[in-house]
């Protein structure tokens, strides 16, 4: 399946890796912020509704 | 119903929930199939080899760089012009994703660079407007971060947007001004004898078009945080001042 790429598979596969270790550190960081900023907003909203 | 009201935080928000799940999976599958296509299913160029399929990650990561400013500067002149809180909130959301393509786009074209041109890199017209371009991402993400009053923030970054954009267009058009350097002109365009062939072209329009929507995608993820945000700071300094 794999196909062949001859002597320049390492930069290749060095491109697509570092391409998809961006992409995937920029969807977990915006995943992880997203969360964190929606945590706090209910925690606030909760303690206004409590007042 | 105007146009402008979708500028409204609270309708934003109504109507990205509705539309995150479908980009969502747009985007997971137009980018899986256009990048197993674009690895498994093209033939090496009789010149490049198999380099060729740096292509299909490099290009169209290299566009979003530069579209993305180009978004960044329409919503920032939307900012400065009609105060919408939303479109300031959107490009400071699009400004980590430009800089996540700058990146890629400047790793790729190393990577395909050494075997091609025989050098990681080269003080060429579009690679150094290019790594400028890099650079006034992060200036304006450092801006952002060092400013705490959100408006005056947006009224800095959004000059600082418009200043950059001479960069972006450079990046693009370096090329026709001043006709020297490694870098070739454009993979795909409408003039049809500078266009690559159709066993690469449709899988790069594919994985352009991914792309894309992972852009739309992420903007709208970190618009939502954002805006967020936002509220969370306002409540804050209610609670302050109570």
């Amino acid at each position: 399946m794999m196909p062949d790429l001859g002597k320049y598979a390492v930069s290749v596969l060095s491109a697509y890796g570092a391409t998809l270790a961006i992409v995937a550190l920029l969807i977990w960081i915006s995943l992880r912020r997203g969360r964190k900023v929606q945590d706090e907003l209910r925690s606030l909203e909760g303690r206004r509704d409590d007042a | 119903m105007s146009f402008w009201e979708y500028a409204n935080p609270k309708r934003f928000m109504a109507l990205s929930s509705a539309a995150l799940p479908w980009f969502t999976a747009l985007t997971a599958l137009v980018l899986s199939v256009g990048l197993i296509w674009g690895f498994f299913f093209t033939p090496d160029d009789f010149r490049q080899g198999s380099t060729v399929k740096i292509i299909y990650i490099h290009v169209p990561s290299a566009f979003i760089a530069i579209n993305a400013w180009l978004m960044m500067l329409v919503t920032s002149l939307v900012w400065l012009v009609r105060r919408h809180h939303v479109s300031a909130l959107a490009a400071r959301a699009a400004a980590p994703i430009g800089l996540a393509m700058t990146c890629i786009g400047l790793i790729t074209g190393a990577v395909w660079g050494q075997p091609m041109w025989g050098t990681w890199w080269e003080w060429d017209p579009r690679l150094t407007s290019f790594l400028i371009l890099g650079l006034f991402y992060l200036g304006y993400i450092a801006l952002w971060e060092a400013i705490d009053d959100a408006d005056t923030a947006a009224d800095l970054t959004s000059v600082l947007c418009i200043v950059g954009s001479v960069f972006a267009v450079l990046s693009r058009y370096a090329i026709l001004f001043w006709n020297q350097g490694l870098h070739q002109g454009a993979s795909l365009s409408l003039d049809k004898e500078e266009n690559v062939h159709d066993v690469f072209a449709y899988p790069l329009w594919t994985c352009i078009i991914g792309f894309v929507l992972l852009f739309i995608t992420l903007v709208l993820l970190r618009t939502r945080t954002e805006i967020r945000a936002r509220r969370v700071k306002a409540l804050i300094a209610r609670e302050r001042m109570a």
